[in-house]
């Protein structure tokens, strides 16, 4: 038993660090050691430089344009990105609708959609959750009656990240409402641009709006844009929930904010004339969180390993969504306790790209309680941790 | 043993409790915080007239008694309705300094005005490197021609923005960490050299920098003897503690309630969340951590109103900020979960309970400092 790398891996890892250190421009990762949101252009900008290394879509086939890369090199690509604080593309094109299209679209949909994805010319987002169907995602509302060549698309979807961006959306509609409601449901893709779509965006504790309520009223959606069988989206949509579920553990982001948070404890005095980096309550604290990242890492390590040997993933991909958000949320409250009074300036416009006037605060110590509060999302979306722990009890525990 | 409140404080609680009822919902908050003084004046007159600004003072010094039970019979009250004007800032702090530390008529006067609502102070005590430790103040006072000359940067001063006067901890002699020489100085908000940096704190109260460039002041602002501050300082701040403790003792009781009333409300799966096991048995536990809560909070105001050596208060008033500490983590984070993401919203009040005890945690000392504090103090 051993958890090494090959030679190979280990040139490739060589590689992709080169890449990471020349290709990710310094600008970004300025902005986002000091917890500033790079803006739309930035990000699409940082996407199409991976694409043109060929890099953008590393879990697609590479028929499509994906890397070929073993599972192992995957890891090492989301490692090295997550501890330089290179964000992930934006998901909701490259990872969630596209594997659809590919499994479930004809050709003409492939055709249409797919390279404008890889390429990040067309930003996307997702309709999927509700008002009233969040967790329980099946009791979705939104309706799309055929008329004609088209769909009529009435309703409203909710917690659309970055909706405001959007030239795309994929929807989760009712097609029919008189069998089980897992049965009814379709898959939908729609132009933001069509009459009759508008979105209001949602503030959040932080002060930020990154999610958007989308609202639907008489949509007319060309049937062309119906993925797969009608009544079939339910089917689809769980394969587009279950992707990709490994490297969601956020362990080499929440090591990079370790570092962090060592530096800055350094550098703040305890108010007896010592740092904090002296005081052994602190310290015990950040040993915890280590402890506890590495014990995920090796789950992830042995999941990694068992998928490489062919193995479908499994319910571990609940451990590492369930065991990653919280270990990340634990860091955020650090980062508050460590800066204390300092994190109480309510200031969000102060982290707002192109932001002019005097900072209040040493740092960026007045985004730590932003991001704490941001962070709280991380335990609700992407299947709430408690729909995680549901999917354990039934797929692992047999309960 | 009687835990019950007396008739007075039964009073007190039902005169809060019935001016939340009518006039402070979560819009007319919302309202208050984004006002440019960010708080009502109107909401601090009534305080006055309804004797509330008078609680934290004894009938000796003008005020209604000045039990540490009354105080936090009240500041519960506040917490629960997420109150945001400047009740610690001004009656607690401010004038608990002054109760201690000033005398004779100059003590009656700025009391009466406290009391009548025509006084706003603000406690310059945080600075930048000195955390929790409120002994650590580099901020200087030296005497020159009969003139104090004060220099230094403060943090976290809340309500300077609206403050009349200000209450500045500087030092006069010794080194930076050392409990003599520690002053407390009245200084004119509008002071020449006296620079305040507003801003809103994420619990939406007014609150800023401020700092000291040779501010020039008589020497007659001194509150008390020179260098003698820090054990009235250290007493008016653990009471300020425990009073907030209690503030957040009210806000998590409010979130647990509300938690609750959702569960029963929101449908999932075809019921309503509430009744599943695995939420029920979590609101549970913050229920539990509700009535320790309470419970610690309750030991150490009786300890504060007891003839108890200041080393016992002392250490009751660590005990309860760190567990209360615990408490706002565990109440106020499960109360997001359980709501899901509408609790992540800025609309819904809860989220603004969540912050608001977020930034108790961090005042006075979080509950790391106050482990330490309690464990230094065997």
């Amino acid at each position: 038993m051993n958890a090494d790398f090959t030679a190979e891996d280990l040139v490739f890892q060589d590689e992709v660090r080169t890449f990471l250190q020349n290709e990710f421009p310094a600008e970004y990762r300025e902005k986002i050691d000091a917890n500033i949101r790079l803006s739309k252009e930035e990000i699409i900008n940082w996407q199409k430089i991976l694409y043109k290394k060929g890099w953008a879509a590393p879990s697609w086939p590479e028929e499509h344009g994906g890397t070929g890369w073993s599972q192992i090199q995957k890891h090492i690509f989301a490692t090295e990105m997550g501890l330089i604080g290179a964000p992930e593309p934006v998901p909701f094109g490259l990872k969630m609708v596209a594997p659809v299209i590919m499994a479930y679209g004809n050709d003409e949909q492939k055709q249409r959609f797919l390279p404008d994805i890889l390429e990040s010319n067309v930003w996307w987002c997702q309709g999927y959750s509700e008002p009233n169907a969040g967790s329980d995602l099946a009791s979705l509302k939104t309706s799309a009656v055929r008329e004609g060549n088209h769909y009529i698309v009435n309703g409203a979807k909710t917690w659309n990240t970055y909706g405001q961006y959007a030239d795309w959306i994929f929807c989760l509609v009712r097609t029919d409402n008189t069998v089980k409601k897992q049965e009814g449901i379709s898959f939908l893709l729609i132009d933001m641009k069509s009459e009759g779509v508008s979105h209001k965006p949602i503030y959040l504790l932080d002060g930020h709006a990154e999610v958007n309520e989308i609202f639907f009223d008489d949509v007319k959606v060309p049937v062309e844009n119906l993925i797969g069988e009608e009544n079939k989206g339910w089917t689809y949509a769980k394969v587009l929930l279950t992707h990709e579920r490994t490297n969601i553990s956020g362990v080499p982001r929440g090591k990079r904010r370790l570092r962090a948070l060592k530096r800055i404890a350094a550098e703040t005095d305890d108010g007896f004339g010592n740092s904090m980096m002296e005081n052994q309550t602190f310290r015990n604290r950040l040993a915890n969180i280590e402890i506890e990242l590495k014990a995920l890492e090796y789950v992830e390590l042995r999941t990694l390993a068992s998928i490489s040997a062919g193995k479908a993933p499994g319910p571990e991909s609940s451990i590492l969504k369930i065991v990653g958000t919280e270990l990340a949320q634990k860091i955020d409250e650090i980062f508050v306790d460590l800066a204390a009074y300092q994190s109480l300036p309510f200031v969000p416009e102060q982290f707002e790209d192109g932001f002019q006037g005097t900072p209040i605060g040493p740092g960026n110590s007045a985004a730590f309680a932003l991001t704490y509060f941001n962070n709280r999302k991380a335990s609700i979306y992407g299947g709430s941790n408690e729909i995680q722990r549901n999917i354990i009890c039934k797929a692992v525990l047999g309960l | 043993m009687d835990f019950s409140y007396s008739e007075v404080q039964l009073m007190l609680q039902d005169s809060v409790q019935k001016f939340v009822q009518k006039s402070y919902d979560h819009d007319t908050r919302t309202k208050i915080v984004d006002s440019e003084d960010g708080y009502s004046k109107e909401n601090w007159q009534l305080f006055a007239e309804l004797g509330w600004l008078a609680v934290p003072f004894t009938e000796e010094d003008g005020g209604l008694g000045g039990s540490a039970i009354d105080l936090i019979v009240m500041m519960e009250e506040f917490g629960k309705a997420n109150l945001v004007e400047p009740f610690t800032a001004t009656a607690v702090l401010g004038g608990g300094l002054i109760a201690e530390l000033a005398e004779g008529a100059e003590k009656a006067e700025l009391i009466e005005q406290l009391v009548t609502g025509s006084l706003q102070l603000a406690c310059a005590y945080a600075e930048s490197g000195s955390r929790f430790n409120l002994s650590k103040v580099t901020t200087t006072a030296a005497i020159e021609g009969g003139d104090v000359v004060i220099n230094g940067n403060k943090i976290a001063v809340l309500n300077a923005p609206n403050a009349d006067k200000i209450l500045v901890v500087a030092r006069e002699s010794g080194a930076a960490t050392d409990a003599e020489g520690v002053s407390i100085f009245l200084v004119d908000a509008n002071a020449e050299g006296l620079a305040i940096t507003p801003f809103t704190t994420f619990d939406g109260k007014k609150s800023s920098e401020v700092l000291f460039e040779n501010v020039r002041v008589s020497e007659s602002v001194r509150l008390g003897s020179s260098g003698q501050a820090l054990n009235a300082l250290q007493k008016v701040v653990d009471r300020a503690t425990v009073g907030v403790s209690a503030e957040a003792v009210g806000a998590l009781e409010s979130l647990l309630k509300k938690t609750v009333e959702y569960s029963k409300t929101r449908k999932q799966f075809g019921t309503v969340i509430g009744t599943f096991q695995a939420l029920q048995h979590r609101m549970a536990d913050m229920f539990i951590e509700c009535q320790l809560a309470r419970s610690i909070v309750v030991m150490a105001a009786m300890q504060l109103d007891s003839l108890a050596d200041e080393l016992k208060k002392t250490k009751a008033v660590s005990a309860a900020k760190s567990r209360v500490g615990k408490a706002i983590r565990h109440v106020g984070q499960e109360s997001i979960q359980i709501h899901g993401g509408i609790g992540m919203t800025d609309e819904l009040d809860v989220g603004h309970l969540f912050k608001r005890v977020t930034a108790i945690d961090i005042m006075f000392g979080n509950a790391d400092y106050h482990t330490e504090r309690f464990a230094s103090l065997e």
